[in-house]
């Protein structure tokens, strides 16, 4: 059984990224949720950002 | 003159800053201002508005700015001011739970996460949602600006792990009875739904609803899923979690006209399955669908009814009519049209959902003279510089041109509002409109469209005729009944579905022709 039909079986359980408001219309249906402080990683600098991408890939 | 307010590393999304941006411009003493993110498409939005410089210049996606062309400092003061009050109010709306900067930080706090909705940046979507399937955690991808490498790259990567991963540019799905990003409180029963287009998606499962059926699952795949590039990817691996869910008993499948070799796949697989498969490949080729046994469909409309027919084991035939009688449907087409003025002749299509948009141009089709578009149906219709005079046009308000720097207008309808005020004037005879309410949507996006219509009476010393339909459910936090009360108060003509609001201006559109004939 594929994992998308073990999860039409489970409660939801969700992580947000991004927009506040889908967290809040989670939470108002009910919903375990948690709402992720994100931000760009490496400032969003682009050349950080290709820096550490190698440095993930080479571990 | 031009004054700045900068603070390095202070995040804040882009669509709070957008709505902030609009309340900060109602200040007396703003001419222009961009609250946001230093991202380079902020700082180009930003030399365009005339608010750029070299204290934007240095600044990164990490940082905050306030960029106001003001009369005096003492308005700088004011809008400082405003904006930090509007994001402490936007903060105290949410709680007091601890925000994880990391994924892992938030696996400590619930480990059996099962769903990520992702809504950043675009650019930065792609190493976020490989982690997250690398976690095996499904991911529903709503941020646009992901390219197809990406997106292959991802879907691939799902596939192989038995995972969902809806997007990019995703914008509804409802996963176990819940509804992500842009969806509507609909119903759970035997349909399931697999759809390439958000707003199409939320026509099928609001009507579904309204006829009194359910849905066991609604996944989105994202508008590009049925292209060359990325072959269908979803679309089957959704495909095969329903047809192996025992909840499903209806599949229904909904997307812009696929690839040829990518339709040929997918409706291999719908041969395949002994569940009836209902298909609408929105003005696509209907004899290849028939050909894999499968129901084909002339409108979004349709589809709903043809899938809750094969739900209770019925067929349907092609619903091409109103749920009203003839008499009726005349005696309204007669009211609007007899009221007119010689100088009322153009239709205004101005649209919130891009799919119904396009379904609006498929099903008036070519007569009158053609209408013009942003999405115009063949490129003789494309619309020069977004100038309405003296023609029929319908707009798909939701498209780059008329969201860059604010968000979508199914959040802040006043992109339609000023449209509205500018498009319709003395020569305009019909105005047809979406109103798409549910989750994600703006909190009464009914009420603002009927403000406005509300304004335009008093403007236009013509009698316009306002037609809309309601994408969405009695269940939805906006409310399908409320919704309605508000528009009909105004005198908006409100038909059960957008196909028939669009026919029933066809039909005022013919009157109209044979009146001045």
């Amino acid at each position: 059984m594929s994992r998308i039909n073990e999860l039409f079986k489970q409660d939801l359980k969700v992580v947000n990224m991004g927009l506040e408001s889908f967290y809040n219309d989670l939470k108002a249906q009910k919903v375990e949720t948690i709402h992720m402080n994100w931000r760009p990683r490496a400032g969003g600098n682009p050349k950080m950002l290709a820096l550490l991408k190698r440095l993930n890939t080479k571990k | 003159m031009v004054l700045y307010d900068i603070r390095k590393n202070a995040y804040y999304d882009s669509v709070t800053l957008m709505l902030i941006s609009k309340e900060i411009k109602q200040i007396e003493g703003v001419a222009e201002v961009l609250v946001g993110m230093g991202t380079d498409l902020n700082k180009e939005l930003s030399s365009n508005l005339g608010l750029g410089g070299e204290a934007i210049d240095g600044l990164s996606p990490n940082d905050f700015f306030i960029a106001a062309e003001v009369s005096n400092e003492q308005v700088m003061a004011e809008v400082v001011e405003t904006v930090a009050r509007l994001l402490t109010q936007k903060k105290a709306s949410g709680d007091s739970v601890y925000r994880p900067v990391t994924l892992n930080a938030a696996k400590g706090m619930i480990p059996e996460l099962n769903l990520a909705v992702v809504s950043i940046a675009g650019q930065y979507a792609e190493d976020e949602v490989d982690r997250l399937l690398e976690e095996n955690i499904h991911v529903m991808l709503f941020s646009d600006n992901v390219s197809v490498e990406a997106e292959k790259k991802l879907k691939q990567k799902a596939v192989d792990r038995g995972l969902l991963m809806m997007g990019p540019d995703c914008g509804t799905a409802i996963i176990n009875g819940i509804a992500l990003a842009f969806a509507n409180v609909v119903k759970r029963g035997p349909i399931g739904v697999i759809g390439a287009s958000g707003t199409g998606t939320q026509e099928v499962t609001s009507l579904i609803d309204r006829l009194g059926s359910g849905v066991s699952q609604v996944i989105g795949t994202g508008g590009r899923d049925l292209k060359s590039e990325i072959g269908g990817l979803m679309m089957l691996q959704a495909f095969d979690a329903l047809i192996a869910d025992p909840e499903t008993k209806v599949i229904v499948l909904i997307s812009k006209p696929p690839a040829p070799e990518v339709a040929e796949k997918i409706l291999k697989k719908v041969s395949e399955t002994s569940k009836p498969v209902v298909v609408d490949f929105i003005g696509g080729d209907i004899e290849m669908i028939r050909k894999a046994g499968a129901i084909p469909c002339i409108s979004l409309e349709d589809t709903a009814y043809k899938a809750v027919a094969a739900a209770n084991g019925e067929t349907a035939a092609d619903f091409a009519g109103f749920e009203m009688s003839d008499a009726e449907i005349s005696k309204i087409v007669d009211h609007a049209v007899s009221g007119l003025k010689p100088s009322q002749k153009f239709l205004r299509g101005l649209y919130t959902g891009g799919t119904l948009a396009d379904e609006a141009m498929k099903l008036l089709g070519n007569q009158f003279g053609g209408i013009y578009s942003n999405i115009p149906l063949s490129p003789e219709y494309e619309l020069e510089n977004l100038n309405v005079t003296g023609k029929h046009t319908c707009l798909d308000l939701g498209e780059d041109q008329f969201t860059v720097g604010r968000p979508h207008p199914m959040i802040d309808p006043s992109t339609r509002t000023e449209r509205m005020l500018k498009d319709i004037d003395e020569s305009t005879a019909i105005v047809l409109m979406d109103v798409v309410i549910g989750y994600g949507s703006h909190e009464n996006p009914a009420g603002e469209v009927a403000d406005s219509v509300r304004k335009l009476k008093a403007k236009v010393g013509a009698p316009v005729v306002y037609v809309a339909s309601i994408t969405g459910t009695s269940g939805d936090p906006q409310g399908f009944e409320s919704s309605k009360e508000q528009l009909e108060a105004e005198g908006v003509i409100v038909m059960p579905s957008n196909a028939q609001a669009v026919r029933l201006v066809g039909k005022m559109m013919h009157a109209l022709a044979q009146k001045e004939a």
